[in-house]
């Protein structure tokens, strides 16, 4: 399941980062005239009665007008409250909110505290001014570290620029596996790659700096080759070299020792997982020479590879 | 979705990394203690049951991105895994039960095999 930014942070906010913290509140025994006062000068529709910090109803515009024709103006507000008051709880996300106003026709909601307690008022408003605030916040972050490195490929004349990481594998470092995928991971996210695009590049590179670890002689390399349009993966080690490359693509194959496989490693599913990551990928090995694996993964649907 | 903390709280999972974000959310759940499996299997966000307890574990749920690794029966966790987990900020827990009783547990609270 996808979820998109705003839906996103739909869920993580909480009520309590958007709502008003400052609430106009009327304690229960003043007359009706004073409450219309309150509502006049303060020029709001609406407000909590509030006793011992605790909601004890609400009271509207609408009440007024009512108490104004029925004659009524000096009884306490206590009396011509709502006490059936719909509330939401301060620690509660943004999306019970958003619920509560598309299944009521109210403006705005107390919010109170799991002891009852008020704490603050939410109206529709809030929940946009509060998503606005906090995308954009997130936005100016992500826009800023990205701006940054993508200038590599923009703003530096040539006809062609690429960035080219490299790192060193040694053979049997458990230890440090995954670091090599790790930086490349955190290179692409820099140059803004898309999330999907950079995890495929992720698991493709993972999944090669392992199978050094795992079963090369004497370590390797890996190569991470960004272009414009594409990211080339190599994964280059001296031995011992694969008998039968046919069979080494086969799901579920593996020549990992016992030790390694109570690792959990050995599965016989990396060269599967770097195929099914990457949008091409080649083999190539030698017996007693070493082995070398290329992994292309596009930065951009149906482009051809980039070349020269 | 159900957060860490909540699941943390009703199955009463040991935290080991002490620093951890248990406000994550928990978009599904996946059981292997294959990598490459968990590799091709996991998504995003899920909570990963397993018995392997090394440092590996660590680069497998920091690739991937997953809400929490469950190292189950209690099984050793080398502290250079802690390490890395604390230094990734990927949050392990741990449980004396076995991996099925856990998963089980985990799918009582309504988390579900990763979409």
């Amino acid at each position: 399941m996808e979820f998109t930014k705003v839906q996103e942070l739909v869920y993580e906010l909480k009520i309590a980062d958007v709502m008003a913290k400052e609430v106009i509140t009327i304690s229960p025994e003043i007359p009706m005239r004073e409450v219309k006062e309150i509502m006049r000068i303060n020029r709001i529709s609406g407000a909590p009665i509030v006793q011992d910090h605790k909601l004890v109803g609400i009271i509207s515009i609408e009440d007024i007008i009512k108490a104004l024709e029925s004659g009524t103006m000096d009884v306490p507000v206590s009396e011509k409250m709502t006490t059936d008051v719909i509330t939401v709880f301060a620690d509660e996300s943004v999306v019970q909110a958003v619920n509560m106003f598309s299944r009521h026709n109210f403006g705005r909601f107390p919010v109170v505290d799991r002891g009852g307690a008020l704490v603050g008022l939410i109206t529709a408003g809030d929940i946009t001014r509060g998503l606005l605030k906090a995308i954009e916040l997130d936005y100016h972050e992500e826009e800023i570290s990205k701006y940054r490195a993508s200038h590599i490929f923009e703003d530096i004349p040539s006809d062609r620029t690429t960035l080219v990481l490299r790192y060193g594998i040694k053979a049997g470092d458990f230890t440090q596996g995954g670091e090599a995928s790790s930086c490349v991971k955190q290179a692409l996210m820099r140059l803004g790659v898309a999330p999907k695009i950079v995890r495929r590049a992720a698991i493709a590179t993972y999944e090669a700096e392992m199978n050094i670890i795992i079963h090369s002689t004497d370590g390797g390399y890996l190569i991470a080759d960004i272009w414009p349009e594409s990211i080339r993966l190599r994964a280059i080690d001296s031995g011992p070299g694969i008998p039968d490359v046919e069979q080494a693509l086969q799901p579920g194959y593996s020549t990992a020792p016992a030790w390694i496989r109570e690792l959990g490693f050995g599965a016989g599913m990396g060269l599967v997982n770097i195929k099914y990551c990457a949008d091409e990928m080649t083999l190539n090995s030698e017996l007693g020479k070493g082995t070398n694996l290329e992994a292309i993964i596009y930065l951009r649907p149906n482009t051809e590879s980039a070349t020269g | 979705m159900i957060t860490l903390s909540e699941i943390v709280e009703q199955m009463g999972l040991e935290v080991r990394t002490p620093s951890a974000d248990l406000s994550k959310a928990v978009t599904g759940g996946y059981a292997s203690d294959l990598l490459s499996c968990v590799i091709a299997g996991a998504k995003q966000g899920n909570i990963w049951v397993t018995l392997q307890g090394h440092p590996n574990i660590v680069a497998v749920a920091s690739l991937l991105e997953l809400s929490a690794i469950v190292v189950t029966e209690d099984a050793a966790i080398d502290p250079q895994t802690l390490e890395r987990a604390a230094g990734e900020s990927v949050v392990v827990l741990s449980s004396p039960q076995s991996t099925w009783a856990v998963v089980a547990a985990l799918a009582a609270l309504g988390v579900s095999a990763s979409e």
